[in-house]
């Protein structure tokens, strides 16, 4: 990699400056690496060099078999960890045809939201330290812990949870928990028209992202951007609505598109306030998944053969995780170990956009690239 | 439009190079011969009524039984949101496969993770390169006959189970405290296991020395 930039140097003829971005920086999210050229501090071009943190996930994969590398998939993505499992199990389901409870799906439907809004939540927070703000993460992580302490109670984990099973979900809705979680929504609708006022649109804030690192949405699509980033650049388009999915469609959500709602369209506040957007719908969500679980009953797990042996196919799941489109690309060949698990993540492809957009930019301007993207290093590696 | 009518569509266009859907066996998937890849994927995006903008995964699968590597393209619409999955297959021993990034972006990382993961050379890519693992590197562990090498640049990867390692200071820490506090001598007490062992045994009553 080194030699690939002092190459690339020489040929120009120029004296530039090479910095190391990471691996450990505060603001690569992870370990990643950026290996950072810069004339003054305007970039020439930033290279991303990921891998620190590849554990062989997909190896792994073929090695334990169906049910066992359902542990496996939340360290995927520690930050949103619920869609990582939901992915496995739908994956799993559809290889093995099993039809998932309804209450099953409503399980899983309150479950994902509470973990999108808790994800989204450490992206603002995150972003906002990146561009100098420290204020905005204490409040995210603030909430994160209140969300975290539901999640809690209902499946006995803050991180790696664990919740989804092949076949429905591990436990059912803990006594007194819906109250709880209206509680902390009613609470929390109020906090994000706070959020707005304090953080979003302040002018400082403002003057950082809009405008800055504009992806428009022919380069969205070419790239392979998914989910906020997608609809940051203008995009509209949502695997829970327009590729339905367990309960989707029968709860009732808006998708919010990126418009330029302070500079262009596809800018990296886009791509930030999507996402603030998307905590309000999150919510809106979780209230009408929790009141049809409130007034029906029913089984939360399928019935599951004690071997899980999917006849030989292949099939590619598809969700809407915090960070996009989320899939398992899961081809079995008869027995009980998958043949070959190809974990499809949004992260990854983003940082494949950086290093054609990087050059211009200013090395400030990278992080805010880099924030609004919202990669988790985990998941580029796998 | 159905994958059938997509399908249809393609062999109407490029007759042998594609091969017939495969039996719905959960997902449907169709083979296309390697060098009319590019064109064919030129064809799927361009053509309005397809209008496949999203190449949304790309894998390989290896298959040494039939030493082929299968490239897998899952390909979608999102203006008309439909999509087909397409397979290449490359020869095992040399797995050369044209490259798509020209048609579509996305494909560049995922290109490069199919090169790192499994050895596959995607001609025409501007930039081939590791892309997970390190640049020195040897061999593709996602290949069926991958053999761990037992450690990267002296770093082994085989390790002692902690708790049997743990014992096993223990034992040593142990060792050394007896060595430097010798326990005391056992008690003259000791002996006294033997004593009541006496009544069992009793010892023959003194017979006088027979007199005479």
């Amino acid at each position: 990699m080194e030699k690939l930039i002092m190459r690339r140097m020489h040929q120009g003829g120029t004296e530039e400056m090479i910095l190391n971005f990471g691996p450990q920086h505060p603001s690569t999210h992870g370990v990643i690496n950026f290996l950072v050229e810069t004339d003054g501090e305007v970039l020439r071009r930033a290279v991303p060099d990921v891998g620190y943190l590849h554990r062989s996930i997909e190896k792994i994969a073929e090695s334990v078999g169906y049910p066992g590398f359902m542990p496996y998939t939340d360290r995927i993505d520690y930050v949103a960890a619920m869609f990582a499992n939901e992915g496995w199990a739908v994956a799993v389901e559809k290889l093995l045809k099993i039809e998932v409870p309804k209450r099953a799906q409503y399980l899983r439907a309150v479950s994902c939201e509470l973990c999108r809004i808790a994800s989204h939540l450490v992206s603002v927070g995150t972003m906002a330290t990146d561009i100098g703000a420290t204020t905005p993460l204490v409040h995210g992580i603030r909430e994160r812990e209140s969300i975290n302490d539901l999640i809690e109670a209902l499946c006995g984990a803050r991180l790696t949870y664990n919740y989804h099973r092949i076949g429905g979900v591990a436990f059912d809705l803990p006594a007194g928990w819906p109250a709880k979680v209206k509680v902390f929504l009613d609470h929390f609708d109020k906090l994000l028209g706070e959020w707005d006022r304090l953080i979003s649109f302040n002018e400082i804030y403002v003057k950082r992202l809009a405008g800055v690192a504009v992806i428009t949405g022919e380069q969205a699509r070419n790239y392979g951007l998914v989910g906020p980033n997608l609809r940051g650049s203008g995009v509209d388009w949502d695997c829970r609505r327009d590729a339905p999915y367990g309960a989707y469609p029968e709860l009732q959500f808006e998708v919010p598109v990126g418009k330029g709602f302070r500079g262009t369209v596809g800018d990296a506040f886009d791509r930030y306030y999507v996402r603030v957007l998307e905590m309000r719908e999150s919510a809106r969500i979780v209230r009408q998944a929790l009141a049809w679980l409130e007034q029906n009953e029913g089984e939360i797990m399928a019935k599951v053969p004690r071997k899980v042996k999917p006849e030989a196919g292949e099939v590619l799941s598809r969700v809407e995780s915090a960070r996009g489109e989320m899939g398992y690309y899961v081809v079995s060949d008869g027995t009980e170990k998958p043949w070959r698990v190809h974990v499809r993540t949004g992260s990854f492809l983003a940082m494949g956009i950086i290093e054609d957009l990087s050059p211009g930019l200013m090395v400030a301007d990278l992080v805010a690239l880099i924030a609004s993207l919202d990669v988790v290093a985990p998941e580029i590696d796998r | 439009m159905t994958t059938n009518e997509i399908h249809e569509k393609l062999k109407a266009r490029f007759g042998d190079a594609v091969g017939p859907l495969s039996e719905p066996k959960i997902d449907p998937f169709a083979v296309v011969r390697a060098d009319a890849l590019p064109e064919i994927a030129r064809f799927l995006r361009d053509e309005p009524s397809l209008a496949l903008d999203f190449l949304e995964n790309l894998s390989g699968v290896d298959y040494p039984k039939r030493n082929v590597i299968e490239v897998v393209y899952h390909l979608f619409s999102y203006g008309l949101k439909h999509g087909i999955v397409l397979k290449v297959e490359a020869n095992r021993e040399d797995p050369r496969v044209p490259s798509v990034e020209a048609i579509w972006k996305s494909a560049n990382w995922m290109e490069r993770e199919a090169y790192d993961l499994l050895g596959l050379v995607f001609e025409g890519h501007p930039d081939l390169r590791r892309v997970l693992l390190p640049d020195d590197w040897e061999g593709h562990p996602l290949r069926k006959d991958w053999q761990e090498h037992g450690g990267y640049h002296g770093i082994s990867n085989v390790r002692e189970n902690p708790l049997v390692e743990l014992r096993r200071l223990d034992e040593i820490a142990r060792a050394e405290e007896l060595k430097r506090n010798p326990p005391p001598p056992p008690p003259p007490a000791a002996a006294a296991p033997a004593a009541p062992a006496a009544p069992s045994t009793p010892p023959a009553p003194q017979t006088p020395p027979a007199g005479t």
